[in-house]
């Protein structure tokens, strides 16, 4: 106790050191708080979506109801509306996985008493952009050949000097900027999203045990705040693996778009 | 507590002691951490792709053939519905039909009924009186021809008595009363029958 007084003199906010918290070991293979959840979290889905599958009825339960209106959501949806009702079959393991594990790592981020956002290092986002960058990529060089594949990234018509330049860029966008992308945008919303309910937390408990006088008074907002943010994070939770499944759709139908 | 964490980990950043994962910029993947979600995400898929995925989809392929089934043979009832009230609308125009038909046959019939009854009663009533004619006709020529008979016998005998002289069985005599009576039938049948001032 003494030592919390002593170190709250003055308040540190959080900041990204927070999120770096090995468990065992140290180093780049450490075994770390974000690769245990998202471990469990992956046998946790396989053991749940296994029991639920494994007898499917016609006539839905509850259980299977829940699974069958996320299921349709991927499926129909994103799926089948956006890569075409042609080619979105294969594609739905691969919306439908990314989909799951990202919802349930990003609520991870809320939940007790885990409450750490796996996808807050950038690690976990970047493995999920390069297993839709690899399908993409895999995909247009699959359908046009390598040559078709790089022809097709240049819209036809164009005037002959520009059409270096869109190669060029159109090139970098489907090699760097598409994954890049991808992983910074799920990194971005879940760090920042722990950020500020790390800060509201933080920043009540200090008010609450070191503010004294009417400064503890300011907990109160500062709690109500983090409670509006962990709702918040729900929100966010859903919206994020939505966004991911939705971009990596587009991307995919890219490959099946005959004209640019 | 998260706050003696936190202060712990950055008091740590602050004396160096945390290393390099933990004072580098976070867009820097660990390697540890990129493997595991590599690997979690691969496994995850398998089994998804495996199991999960074609289970959903056989489930929802027989779904859809269920509900097919049943808009089937509820097309089929409606189809079956629609060419029964066809069939029963069709039976009841034609039985309106034939009811009106019926209808005016029999108003037909009643009115050739009723002409004949008409006809059939006029001939009747004539038949009736030119019977009554008949027979008064008759009545009258049996009352004239006993009258005849008769008259002759009693103007014989009356004239006999006043002239005194039996007529009865001289020939002449016959002659004489028919003679009259043709004369008394001459003089257009006044009701009383005038004896002649020769056979007075």
């Amino acid at each position: 106790m003494t030592t919390v007084v002593s170190a709250a003199e003055e308040f540190v906010p959080p900041s990204a050191p927070d999120f770096w918290q090995p468990l065992v070991g140290e180093g780049a293979f450490a075994l770390t708080r974000s690769m245990v959840v998202m471990v469990l979290v992956t046998i946790g889905l396989a053991v749940v979506m296994m029991m639920v599958t494994r007898r499917l009825a016609v006539v839905p339960g509850r259980g299977q109801f829940r699974l069958e209106g996320m299921y349709g959501l991927v499926r129909n949806s994103i799926g089948r509306d956006i890569i075409g009702s042609a080619h979105f079959k294969p594609y739905i393991p691969l919306l439908f996985t990314l989909f799951t594990l990202i919802l349930v790592n990003n609520l991870m981020g809320i939940i007790p008493p885990i409450q750490f956002p796996t996808m807050s290092r950038i690690g976990f986002p970047l493995a999920l952009a390069l297993g839709v960058y690899v399908v993409y990529l895999v995909a247009g060089v699959r359908r046009r050949g390598i040559v078709g594949f790089l022809k097709n990234l240049v819209p036809s018509g164009l005037p002959w000097w520009v059409v270096p330049v869109v190669f060029v860029l159109e090139l970098v966008t489907f090699l760097i900027t598409r994954p890049v992308t991808l992983t910074l945008r799920l990194f971005g919303n879940m760090f920042a999203g722990h950020i500020l309910l790390l800060l509201f937390a933080l920043g009540g408990e200090y008010f609450l045990l070191h503010g004294g006088g009417l400064l503890t008074v300011i907990s109160i907002p500062a709690f109500l705040m983090f409670f509006l943010f962990s709702a918040f994070e729900i929100l966010i939770s859903f919206l994020q693996a939505y966004v991911f499944i939705l971009l990596a759709s587009i991307y995919i139908a890219e490959v099946y778009a005959d004209d640019h | 507590m998260a706050i003696d964490n936190a202060a712990g980990v950055l008091a740590a950043a602050e004396s160096g002691e945390g290393g390099f994962w933990e004072s580098t910029y976070p867009v820097i993947p660990h390697p540890g951490e990129l493997i595991v979600g590599i690997i979690s995400f691969a496994a995850l898929y398998f089994i998804y792709k495996k199991y999960v995925v074609p289970r959903l989809e056989t489930m929802l392929a027989e779904r859809q053939k269920t509900i097919e089934g049943g808009i089937e043979r509820a097309e089929a009832m409606q189809a079956e519905a629609k060419a029964a009230l066809e069939q029963y609308r069709a039976q009841l125009a034609e039985a309106r039909n034939e009811a009106a038909q019926i209808r005016d046959q029999a108003r037909a019939e009643g009115q050739q009924i009723l002409e004949e009854m008409r006809a059939q009663a006029r001939e009747e009533s004539e038949r009736i009186v030119a019977r009554g004619a008949e027979q008064i006709a008759a009545s009258r020529q049996q009352v004239i021809n006993e009258l005849r008979g008769s008259i002759g016998a009693l103007a014989v005998d009356l004239a006999g008595r006043v002239v005194g002289e039996s007529l009865a069985d001289d020939a002449r005599r016959t002659g004489t009363v028919d003679r009259f009576l043709d004369e008394l039938d001459g003089m257009s049948g006044s009701g009383a029958v005038a004896v002649p001032e020769g056979t007075r």
